[in-house]
């Protein structure tokens, strides 16, 4: 048993004992993680999929900031119950331009991934200015602040730039108009609207998402955001059953 | 490095190492623990060679039993489907009127309708359907865009101001914050309203605002005040009000023309399940 004999090297040296764990460790994580990097079929080809819109960036970082991930998680696994209740599973498509992705199983308040579109405006105002008036038994806490603080989007384009570093491909059309496509998208009026729609697709609805039409709020950007959560990719086009599309 | 020996007290091999004097036994792993590790590690062979397991260049093993999550919720739903098959049919083949008058449709209805209501509804409608401010009442027989079956079944599918290409549209003119009416004529026109629906207001003023109410708001409310479902507005004479009853709320509304969003369900819910719904909301609401 000479060979491990040489383990000797490892105990005497640390700095040898700190490459000898690098190493191991890095394996695993080499070969579980780093193909999926590479691998053609790890994203699903989806129609549909579009980085956000300025406004719902901003309000991505709002629920980002207020913690909501830690209580709503947005995956719909594929698991019979959950996609009785939700609706159709999350595909990895979903989430590419999300960074930081916003998956999990903590449920303390029901899944969002698929949140878009299943209440009005008007609901999501009422129900993070105070849960209880429209959920009796919810034991979130209330949001009311934020249909009073208008939302700071000085650093916008900043976010955006920061954003395409780490992969999403906005456009220099994109970023440059950024700030008037936010405005555009919070105005049910704007003109800016059909630029807003011809950068970031056709169903990009322009109005008064915090019921306030004299300023943009924390509110807007947070409820256009959960009004295009789960909305975006084309489920009559994709094919769920394909080989390529089933893991 | 030192030797290694037997250590006379316990009988147990020394590692060999020795620190001033002291050396350090090496007492051998539980067998019940390295037998655990033993089988950890064979099962994690088996299991490689079943399931996917290792990623690749250009793909991953897929494992002898290609097993695959988004095959089993697609079988599992499948499964489903069957076992509702049934139901589903009968919901599909019946008309509405015939659901509701057959008891045994009726009660296949009642059973998806009230599942489907909590899930879905009852947010924003209220548990037990009775709605809120700006969340309408399904309890009473006061319907804003038509009660019968055929009505309900259709706000339903298609929704309210829902963006949905048929959804039931109408709105109403704010009349205050858009300038349309001076403030006085706003103030008039809530005493006109609260004349209408039978309690004490200001005789003068209502009398000046009638000929305001003829002109910009019986187009949709009726001349009377009853109301159009056709377009969604509500009778004004009922005692039942959306954003209110007192003074403050109904001139808020005369001057903000607030109109509720209902989402189209279409896309969420089957053609059988917004069937059975609409007859459960009919069969526990007073229905047209």
């Amino acid at each position: 048993m000479s060979f491990w004999k040489h383990h000797a090297k490892f105990e005497r040296h640390s700095l040898w004992l700190v490459v000898g764990v690098l190493i191991v460790v890095s394996i695993g994580g080499l070969v579980e993680i780093a193909p999926l990097f590479w691998l053609q079929g790890t994203i699903e080809k989806v129609d549909g999929m579009r980085p956000y819109t300025p406004l719902e960036l901003e309000g991505r970082d709002i629920y980002v900031r207020e913690g909501c991930y830690l209580c709503h998680s947005q995956m719909v696994r594929p698991l019979r119950d959950e996609v009785e209740r939700y609706g159709h599973y999350s595909l990895a498509a979903e989430s590419m331009y999300d960074h930081p992705f916003q998956w999990g199983s903590k449920r303390t308040g029901p899944d969002l991934a698929r949140v878009g579109g299943k209440y009005s405006d008007a609901w999501h105002r009422d129900h993070l200015n105070d849960p209880r008036s429209v959920v009796p038994e919810s034991v979130m806490p209330p949001y009311q602040f934020l249909s009073n603080a208008e939302l700071d989007y000085r650093d916008l384009v900043d976010k955006m730039r920061a954003q395409r570093t780490v992969g999403v491909p906005y456009t220099d059309a994109e970023i440059a108009n950024a700030k008037a496509d936010l405005e555009a998208q919070a105005d049910p009026f704007s003109t800016g609207a059909v630029a807003l729609r011809k950068r970031y697709g056709a169903k990009v609805v322009n109005r008064d998402f915090d019921g306030d039409p004299d300023k943009i709020t924390e509110m807007d950007a947070l409820v256009a955001y959960l009004q295009m959560l789960g909305t975006l990719v084309d489920f009559k086009s994709y094919k769920a059953q394909a080989p390529e599309n089933q893991r | 490095m030192a030797d290694r020996e037997t250590d006379d007290v316990t009988g147990t091999e020394t590692t060999g190492h020795e620190w001033d004097g002291i050396r350090e036994l090496d007492t051998p792993l539980p067998r019940w623990w390295l037998w655990v590790w033993y089988g950890s590690i064979a099962f994690a062979i088996v299991y490689w060679i079943l399931m996917p397991a290792w990623p690749g260049v250009h793909g991953y093993t897929k494992g002898l039993l290609h097993h695959s999550d988004r095959a089993d919720v697609a079988s599992d739903l499948h499964a489903l489907d069957v076992q509702r098959g049934a139901g589903a049919s009968m919901m599909r083949k019946a008309s509405l009127e015939q659901i509701e008058q057959d008891p045994k449709l009726q009660a296949y209805a009642q059973q998806v309708g009230q599942s489907v209501f909590g899930d879905n509804c009852a947010t924003c409608h209220g548990v037990g359907g009775t709605g809120g401010k700006g969340y309408p009442n399904l309890r009473d027989d006061v319907w804003l865009w038509g009660g019968s079956l055929q009505d309900i079944q259709h706000t339903i599918t298609v929704g309210v101001r829902s963006g949905h290409p048929g959804q039931r549209l109408s709105q109403m003119p704010a009349f205050g914050r858009d300038e349309l009416l001076p403030p006085a004529a706003v103030s008039d026109l809530t005493e006109y309203v609260v004349k209408l629906s039978g309690r004490p207001a200001d005789a003068a003023a209502a009398a000046r605002a009638a000929p305001v109410f003829a002109e910009q708001c019986a187009s949709c409310h009726g001349v009377d005040g009853r109301g159009m479902q056709s377009v969604g507005a509500p009778n004004l004479t009922d005692g039942e009000w959306l954003y209110g009853a007192d003074r403050t709320a109904i001139r808020g509304q005369i001057h903000a023309g607030n109109g509720g969003v209902m989402p189209t369900w279409e896309s969420r819910l089957s053609p059988e399940t917004i069937k059975a719904l609409a007859v459960y909301i009919h069969a526990n609401a007073g229905g047209q």
